[in-house]
């Protein structure tokens, strides 16, 4: 499985493609997709470049985790530097 | 210290002005990200796994107290309450947001800061040495001549789109704080046997993935040549570097390739035609910037300071802090305080908004109103009183300042790695963590004595892994994170790249063969030996079997 993965244009936060068709900085909000499926997908949230730069597919497995051979690049962009647990993502989380 | 005139005052306010509306056409969408990106990165904005990051030049490593305020101000406004100082003598801020960072550049520029050649194809901010204007071992103060670069660096038109970025050094010691060996350029102020001054002059140094110790091309340049000679130099490299592959278009590659001799040659051949065309600075300019950086108003002080020594006596860990952060000053009754800012546990470099003030404070009130910035990401105040050490390790203490370990075991070089950036292969942070947790204990690392450990998350080398005594670099294995270790290195004036010691490590065995290591320097040093010492004397054989032997 794939979801799409970009940095938000205004303040380079990490964002996902939702459902809805929106950016969420909620992983476990993110559209999944068939990897067949990704690729064009990618294209169009690409071309959305005023809200969004860099995007990329990542590997997700079934319950929306990161999976694959970037897990834990994934799994830091996602929730935060693993040497500060008070910020980022993981930081509200744990509050 | 160097104060801006107009030029530079214009220069740095015209190119916030014009980044601001850049950042506008970009947010409008105007601009695309491809048209975006170089003027972003050239006013030190990169993209980082979380959020955008801000690096702000400190030329030469030398900040003032307003300065050091202001970067604190911005860790507090606009980012996260730290920032984080780099292996160039620059700060980096991690979480910036894009529309905010004009308002950042003005803040900056109001205390003549900007983030002008940090990043880019260009001649990238000037590093020096951080004890310069203050330590008993150089022959001038090396500042003037870094700043005489800046000023003819910043907006060459000719060098705004070399083959690759170009850095530069100045030290005027014999003992080098500034890794000139393994710079681009390569400047060692020192006195010929005329007892005159002039430039020894190192090209094609460098680390990343293909390691140089630079070349010397010229024994002796007379000081007053040092632009024109810089220049050609540069027009060398300019023309004949290559352009065709990024991992080649470093002037190391250039240097190494044509051969030193022939290298100097052609700076020779090209330095003839513009010698003596007005590159270089007429005496009554070179004369008016040296002029910033004359000594402060050293009292006429005893070199004994009785207040010290009864301190001295009275507590032991003040006692280790004395020997281990502080340093000969060349004027009596001064020393020279190292701040560390690897705190046990903590992430090397890292300083918050609140600490930046303390440190502040404390320039301003004892060492005249400076701070420097090392390449070991630590920092410096350069000239304080003996009688107040106390009172500044006491305050640094209470700021969670004055861990005394500097050039121990725990003063360890870590880039961003992982938590951060982009480019890595690996977490560095945590690995430095870990190691300086495990050698804890200061008696335990002062008898250990100088042993340089640095830690680089991918083979860029941001954290100069080849350079370490142990060097440590983060490798990627089908996912998993993985350490390859290399040993002897030296980044000083006995420069030398380390070897690669064996197969790569998992993050839970590379602090154990980093303890493994040094247990066998422990076991079989000689008097006074370093780590270094002992692995030159014994060389690699027994060290890589004692890294490797069964647990
Ligand atoms: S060495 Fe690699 S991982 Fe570390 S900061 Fe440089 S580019 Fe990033």
């Amino acid at each position: 499985m794939k979801a799409v993965t970009a940095n938000r244009l205004d303040d380079g936060a990490v964002v996902y493609l939702g459902d809805d068709d929106q950016w969420t900085p909620h992983l476990c909000a993110a559209a999944r997709f068939d990897n067949a499926d990704a690729a064009p997908v990618l294209a169009a949230a690409k071309s959305r470049t005023a809200e969004i730069t860099d995007a990329y597919l990542i590997e997700i497995d079934g319950e929306g985790a990161p999976a694959g051979r970037e897990t834990l690049r994934e799994t830091i962009r996602t929730s935060g530097p693993t040497v500060r647990p008070d910020l980022g993502l993981q930081a509200g989380a744990s509050q | 210290m160097y104060r801006y005139d107009e030029f530079d005052a214009t220069l740095v306010a015209e190119r916030v002005a014009q980044f601001r509306g850049q950042v506008a056409r970009r947010l409008s969408g105007a601009l695309s990200e491809d048209e975006f990106k170089p003027l972003r990165l050239m006013n030190g904005l990169y993209l980082q796994l979380h959020a955008y990051m801000l690096r702000v030049a400190i030329p030469y490593g030398t900040l003032s107290s307003k300065q050091m305020r202001r970067l604190a101000h911005v860790a507090r406004k606009y980012d996260k309450g730290y920032g984080h100082f780099t292996t160039r003598q620059n700060i980096q801020y991690n979480w910036p947001a894009l529309v905010d960072t004009p308002d950042i550049l003005d803040d900056l520029a109001d205390v003549e800061m900007h983030a002008i050649q940090t990043s880019g194809n260009c001649i990238r901010n000037v590093t020096s040495d951080p004890y310069a204007g203050a330590t008993a071992d150089e022959i001038e103060d090396p500042r003037p001549y870094a700043e005489m670069i800046r000023q003819w660096s910043t907006f060459h038109p000719e060098f705004s789109f070399l083959p690759r970025k170009f850095k530069i050094a100045v030290t005027a010691s014999d003992h080098d704080r500034a890794a000139v060996k393994v710079h681009d350029i390569g400047l060692r102020l020192y006195p010929n046997e005329a007892g005159e001054a002039g430039f020894e002059v190192l090209v094609g140094g460098g680390l990343g993935r293909t390691p140089y110790v630079g070349h010397v091309i010229r024994r002796f340049l007379p000081k007053e040549h040092l632009l024109s000679y810089l220049e050609a130099i540069l027009r060398v490299y300019n023309t004949q570097g290559r352009r065709d592959n990024l991992y080649k278009a470093r002037i190391k590659i250039l240097v190494n390739s044509e051969g030193a001799d022939r290298f100097a040659d052609l700076v020779e051949a090209e330095w003839t035609k513009i010698k003596g065309r007005g590159v270089d600075l007429p005496a009554e300019e070179a004369a008016r910037i040296r002029a910033y950086f004359a000594p402060p108003d050293f009292e006429d002080l005893s070199d004994r300071s009785e207040k010290l020594e009864a301190a001295r006596a009275a507590d032991e860990d003040f006692a280790r802090w004395l020997r281990v952060n502080t340093k000969p000053h060349k004027a009596p009754g001064y020393a020279i305080v190292n701040i560390s800012l690897k705190s046990i546990g903590g992430v090397p470099g890292d300083i918050s908004d609140m600490q930046m003030e303390a440190v502040a404070d404390l320039a301003e009130a004892y060492s005249f109103d400076e701070i420097r910035a090392t390449h070991e990401q630590n920092l410096v105040l350069p000239h304080v009183k003996k009688d107040d050490l106390h009172a500044v390790w006491s305050a640094l203490g209470g700021a969670g300042l004055a861990t005394a370990n500097i050039g121990l075991v725990s003063d360890i070089i870590a880039c961003p790695g992982l938590d951060y950036c982009t480019l890595a292969n690996a977490r560095s942070i945590p690995i430095a963590q870990s190691i300086a947790e495990r050698f804890a204990d200061l008696g335990v690392q002062e008898d250990l004595g100088e042993l340089k450990i640095k830690i680089s998350g991918c083979i860029n080398a941001c954290g100069h892994h080849h350079v370490g005594h142990i060097g440590i670099l983060g490798v990627d294995k089908k996912g998993e994170e993985f350490y390859q270790i290399t040993l002897g290195g030296s980044g000083a004036e006995d420069a030398s790249l380390g070897e690669i010691a064996g197969r790569g490590l998992s993050s839970t065995q590379v602090v154990d063969a980093v303890e493994k290591l040094v247990g066998f320097y422990r076991g079989n040093r000689q008097d006074g030996e370093r780590f270094l010492d002992t692995y030159r004397r014994l060389g690699a054989g027994p060290f890589k079997e004692a890294l490797y032997e069964a647990a």
